[in-house]
């Protein structure tokens, strides 16, 4: 007998949340139908949220994991502020959840897992899904874990290891639910399993099991479509903010002709490129786990001066402990990039959540006048550009780089077109190899007179021996010196050679051509923010949009774009950090707008606030 | 033999080659004079190219040891210095790294670098200048200071007790552990020869007399007239004996876990233990550092242990060369392949 098909409804976007028990698999889940939907050329943006915790007591609310994957037929920016398909895996991923989800929402939960135990732990006495809870949305009870079960009986597997497997159940239905092609997943299995050819077939029918239910079952009337999106021509691959840091890396070693020294110590959420980083050594990328983040940076400057490009990646708590490393670096002028990666704080706040409040710790966080190059990615696959702009600034300006990436961006992915090896810049520079006095001395503080970027002298040059340090150095010679007039005139050196490293304009999108609000953004917020602005200027609301990837120096023309709008408003995941230097140095009465919660600004919550001063002022 | 992944020199080198133009700022009668001296007397004869010579320290007196040096030098933060020369020694291999350092610098704000980098065993040669008090801060008590020490910061006397630093680089499991004497430029010399001419990390304590705020303070195993009483000197294959006419023997006792100082003359069927630093056992060195505490009635001096062990430059440019050599195509064309690992899709 065969099925008869089900009528194929089309939808531009849909946005799935797959929670689950921190056990369940739901990452996993969630990169494989991420992976299937990039196949089929969809726009997509994913946002995972997980605990800290490595194994939260199971079923607790504590211990939800889920990941959020948005995909479309046109070029979206955010993960989606809610999702249209809620898969629950148990009573905890429901409840933590069900705040979320607007009315009509559809949730598939896995009733074997609503026992009157599980139901217990998170303050149920009867299950939501038969007293009317849930009236308002579109329920689909799903014995997941016993159909799998069933599925793999005469596998072999223990009971408890045919269970496992549900979330394979749960992928399959939802790949045939949204018609999405699965080769790619069944490959993935074939991989990831390669050693346990047992459990390859297992999951594999327990995938199938579940797409063959979809098509079989009566509670699923209907399946979906959405096409591919129009996206620029080229070949893609979906990643995540910290891969495309850690590549970018790989790339700026290989364009500036120089190995990568990575000194990690590990933290959430930077140890992801750490680990990426260590699988490259055929580049040339050495990765030292140091035995604290002192000595992670410590090393990378150490590698710097050896004429390595030196990089050190870390959250907040890690910048701080780092931060008379950093001044050393600045003291020495040379080479060194800094990833922060950061994550709610402070202390060790929310480490697996996201905030943007590390900025005044990237520009001030120093003794003494300090001053160093900030950028911010804005995207998932930005990150890989900025890792190679980052570097290349260290190296041609000779300075400590702070880049200042974010839990959200770091953890969050989208497609990536890749660009060609050869587009990519050449960051390389030249070591100096003979004196530069007049006299045959080596001078290593006598300035390029374009970048005041001072000589680059590595060991193992002959001729050019020399002994730099944190103390002041007389100007040109780099001998120590107390002299007053020295102090004040390196002092102002050293603020005038990063103001004057020319960074690109910023660039304002404003197709109205008529907005008399600008709203300025840094960093992750770049996707909330677009989305509120299109959806405003979908419905007549002119708004303008600049976001900057240079924090310092700043973009020259900043000043006289602000200045041509009636209103700046800034938004920004803390307190107004941004906010406050563009009032005190452009004298703009800028509206900061703040929401510090762990969580990413959803677009819905910026249109309306953004609505507000665009109509009211 | 230093190692062969460092340069020579193709040109015989004096002394004062390795004389930097800067003046030297130690305070007159600093023990730092004689340990500079000798450093840069000694330097010729590892006849390695100067330019491959780097010395990095921290911060405090013994610190400003690398402006005096006419090499590579970097003179870092306090403490950090051991952290820093890991990054520099473990990408160039071609380099001789030195690590110049104090009691306060290497023991209080640094030993955890300190400890890390013994236990990777580092390529660096490691001199701790121990004065055994904060001089450059101007004269508190430091982590080797004596129990009761007096200081600015102490003035009814220091409670904490001290670190036997041989014993805790032993503890870190160190491969090369000496001691020597700032004034003692003879035995100092030997000991940096060794250190140098070792493999990994050299660990080399050098006692150093502050004259300002400590004055004296290894007066008991200098001066001529009680320096035999109480100084050991370690010799490789020798037996362990000092004092006048060899009077006294360092001795296994059975059934002791360490070693003993007893009258030579009342051994009986004992004898004075050899000295091997080779025995890969660290216990033994242990023992024998234990044998001096605070009061250095029996201190040993010398190369305590001396063992094999690869080190963590050469472990990790091993891995990046096998890397290496498993790979194939131009760099450009690796980061093509790179990029394009995993699921792609094309769009036309």
């Amino acid at each position: 007998m065969t099925v008869p098909a089900k009528p194929v409804e089309q939808l531009d976007r849909v946005v799935i949340r797959f929670a689950g028990d921190s056990g369940d698999g739901m990452q996993l889940t969630g990169d494989r139908f991420t992976s299937e939907t990039a196949q089929l050329g969809n726009d997509i943006s994913t946002l995972p949220n997980f605990p800290a915790e490595i194994r939260a007591p199971a079923g607790t609310l504590p211990g939800v994991s889920s990941f959020q994957v948005h995909f479309a037929d046109f070029d979206i920016l955010t993960p989606g502020d809610s999702p249209n398909v809620l898969v629950a895996m148990n009573p905890a991923a429901l409840k933590a959840n069900l705040a979320d989800l607007p009315p009509g929402t559809d949730i598939i939960v896995n009733t074997d897992e609503f026992t009157r135990r599980n139901l217990a732990k998170v303050g149920w006495t009867v299950s939501p899904v038969d007293d009317g809870t849930l009236s308002q949305w579109a329920v689909h009870p799903v014995a997941l874990t016993s159909m799998t079960v069933a599925a793999l009986a005469g596998s072999g597997l223990s009971k408890k290891d045919a269970e496992r497997a549900k979330n394979m159940f749960a992928l399959g239905l939802l790949s045939w639910m949204y018609s999405r092609p699965y080769e790619s997943t069944l490959r993935f299995l074939e991989r990831k399993f390669a050693k346990r050819p047992e459990l390859v077939a297992a999951n594999k029918a327990a995938f199938l099991a579940g797409w063959n239910f979809g098509e079989t079952t009566e509670d699923f009337a209907v399946r979906y479509e959405v096409k591919p999106a129009r996206m620029a021509p080229g070949t893609y691959r979906n990643i995540t903010g910290n891969a495309a840091l850690a590549l970018g890396l790989v790339a700026a070693g290989v364009r500036a002709k120089l190995p990568v020294f990575l000194g990690a110590y590990p933290i959430t959420p930077a140890s992801d490129i750490l680990h990426e980083l260590s699988k490259h050594k055929r580049f040339g990328v050495t990765t030292l786990q140091a035995e604290d983040e002192i000595a992670a940076i410590g090393a990378a400057l150490g590698a710097s001066y050896g004429g390595a490009l030196g990089v050190t990646t870390t959250s907040g708590p890690g910048v701080a402990l780092k931060g008379e490393t950093i001044s050393l670096a600045i003291a020495l002028e040379l080479p060194l990039v800094i990833i922060d990666v950061q994550r709610a704080g402070p202390s060790t706040g929310m480490p697996t959540k996201t905030e943007q409040a590390d900025l005044n710790m990237a520009l001030y966080g120093r003794h003494g006048e300090a001053p160093l190059a900030v950028i911010a990615p804005r995207s998932p696959s930005d990150c890989f550009h900025a890792a190679i702009e980052a570097a290349r600034i260290a190296l041609k300006y000779r300075t400590p780089v702070i880049l200042l990436s974010d839990n959200y961006v770091a953890n969050g992915s989208e497609p990536w077109l890749l660009p060609e090896v050869a587009d990519l810049p050449d960051i390389s520079v030249a070591f100096t190899t003979e004196p530069n006095g007049d006299d045959g001395r080596f001078l290593p503080y006598l300035r390029d007179p374009q970048t005041m970027a001072r000589p680059w002298a590595i060991p193992g040059t002959a001729g050019l021996e020399h002994r730099i340090g944190g103390l002041e150095k007389a100007d040109k010679t780099g001998d120590i010196s107390y002299d007053p007039a020295n102090h004040e005139f390196m002092v102002r050196t050293r603020a005038a050679r990063i103001e004057n490293i020319p960074v690109p304009d910023v660039e304002v999108e404003d197709p109205d051509e008529n907005a008399r609000v600008l709203v300025l953004g840094w960093g992750s917020t770049y996707g909330p923010i677009g989305a509120a602005c299109r959806a405003l200027r979908q419905r007549g609301l002119p708004i303008a949009q600049a976001h900057l990837r240079h924090l310092a120096p700043l973009p020259a023309n900043l000043g006289a774009v602000l200045a041509a709008y009636d209103k700046v408003v800034v938004p920004e995941m803390n307190l107004g950090q941004l906010a406050h230097v563009i009032r005190a140095r452009y004298l703009i009465d800028a509206v900061a707008f703040n929401q510090v919660s762990g969580l990413p600004f959803t677009a819905a919550t910026l249109e309306n606030t953004l609505e507000d001063v665009v109509k009211n002022g | 033999m230093v190692s062969a992944s460092i340069p020579l020199t193709p040109v015989k080198l004096t002394a004062k080659d390795f004389k930097s133009d800067q003046e030297v700022r130690w305070c007159p009668g600093c023990g730092d004079y004689a340990i500079l001296a000798a450093v840069q007397s000694f330097m010729p004869e590892l006849g390695i190219a100067r330019e491959n010579t780097v010395f990095v320290s921290g911060i405090g007196c013994s610190s400003r040891f690398p402006y005096y040096m006419n090499t590579y030098g970097l003179h870092s933060i306090h403490g950090r210095a051991p952290a820093i020369a890991t990054g520099l020694s473990v990408s160039r291999p071609d380099l001789s790294v030195w690590v110049v350092t104090g009691d306060g610098d290497a023991l209080s704000i640094g030993g955890n670098h300190l400890i890390h980098a013994l236990r990777r065993n580092v390529n660096l040669k490691i001199l701790l200048f121990n004065n055994r008090i904060y001089g450059l801060t101007k004269g508190q008590y430091s982590p080797t200071s004596e129990i009761g020490k007096v200081t600015k910061s102490t003035p009814v006397g220091s409670a904490d007790a001290p670190f036997n630093p041989l014993s805790l680089a032993l503890g870190a499991e160190a491969t090369f552990v000496a001691r020597t004497i700032d004034s003692d430029r003879k035995h100092l010399q030997s000991v940096l020869r060794a250190a140098a001419e070792h493999e990994g990390s050299a660990f080399v304590e050098i006692y150093q007399n502050c004259n300002i705020f400590n004055d004296g303070a290894f007066d008991l195993i200098k001066d001529a007239g009680t320096r035999d009483e109480h100084l050991i000197r370690l010799e490789q294959g020798q037996p362990i004996t000092f004092g006048t006419d060899q009077q006294f023997s360092v001795v296994h006792p059975g059934g002791s876990f360490g070693l003993s100082v007893l009258p030579s003359a009342d051994l009986g069927a004992e004898t004075a233990v050899v000295h091997d630093a080779t025995v890969d056992d660290p216990a033994y060195a242990f023992a024998l550092s234990r044998l001096s505490g605070s009061d250095l009635n029996t201190t040993p001096i010398g190369i305590f242990r001396n063992v094999q062990r690869p080190s963590y430059d050469e472990l990790i440019q091993k891995q990046l060369l096998d890397a290496k050599a498993q790979s194939t195509g131009t760099p450009e064309a690796m980061l093509s392949d790179l990029l394009t690992t995993g699921d792609t899709w094309t769009i036309l």
